[in-house]
């Protein structure tokens, strides 16, 4: 008994303090990034809705203002360059999904400081696939954008 | 201990230019060996991205990401001779941290 209220005072101490620290403007919600942790259940899920809702990202809005670069035809799946410019105002997060891969998130970035929304990596196809780019808002808000990649040679397993 | 990363910093306008080569298997675990046992998985999960001493970017990755890994970032605001310090971590725990200066 003793021990679970500890945890509880623990846990509202815990997240007053970060209330209060918003609340005084000393951190911006854009600085505060969102978890240290890998998220293994949204690397794990092998649907893309299951990972998006692991990311918290349910239904998000289609948006011409996300630009994803990737070649229409990949000759070989194990290394395709994969670009994406967010140009949605207040963009903190970009994330990777290749929805035919067994495990659709590829990877995902959170930016602040200056960090600009506009990432480049390399990944790995398993077939041909639409590759989507999930982008989070400030407020909380969901935008992506798809592009089909032509795979040739998979390149998963091997 | 792993390879060294290969960082390039550049400046355009007040915009870092930051591109990072990382030596790593990236592992999927969905690969055989020539006997026919499963290679285990072994691939970087976590990354971080400093610039003048500010965590800037934290990215996480699967085991889509390809072998040596190769990423972009844009930093602005950034200065010729800001610190530009990038650390992962895998998923047996190895972690690397290299370093470089904006140019």
């Amino acid at each position: 008994m003793d021990m679970i209220r500890r945890t509880v005072l623990k846990g509202i101490g815990a997240s007053s303090v970060l209330t209060a620290a918003l609340a005084a403007g000393v951190l911006k919600p854009t600085q505060v990034f969102a978890s240290t942790e890998w998220n293994r259940a949204a690397f794990d899920a092998k649907e893309a809705s299951a990972a998006l809702k692991s990311l918290g990202a349910t239904n998000p809005a289609e948006s011409k203002d996300i630009v994803l670069n990737a070649p229409e035809i990949a000759e070989n799946g194990a290394v395709v360059p994969i670009s994406v410019t967010s140009n949605i105002p207040n963009s903190i997060s970009i994330a990777i999904l290749s929805l035919k891969n067994p495990q659709p998130l590829s990877a995902a970035f959170d930016f602040a400081e200056g960090a600009m929304a506009d990432i480049q990596v390399r990944v790995r196809l398993a077939e041909t696939t639409p590759v989507r780019a999930i982008v989070k808002t400030a407020d909380g808000k969901y935008y992506s954008t798809q592009k089909e990649v032509k795979v040739t040679v998979g390149g998963c397993g091997g | 201990m792993a390879d060294p990363m290969k960082i390039r910093a550049t400046l355009k306008g007040d915009v870092a230019d930051i591109r990072v080569l990382v030596s790593h298997p990236m592992e999927t675990g969905q690969r055989k060996d020539n006997s026919g046992n499963t290679i285990p998985p072994h691939f970087i999960q976590q990354l971080w991205i400093e610039v003048g001493g500010k965590l800037v970017i934290q990215g996480q990755t699967g085991t889509a990401v390809s072998r040596n890994p190769v990423f972009g970032f844009k930093v602005k605001g950034a200065k010729a001779g800001d610190k530009v310090v990038i650390k992962w971590r895998d998923n047996k725990g190895e972690t690397r941290s290299d370093e470089a200066a904006v140019a």
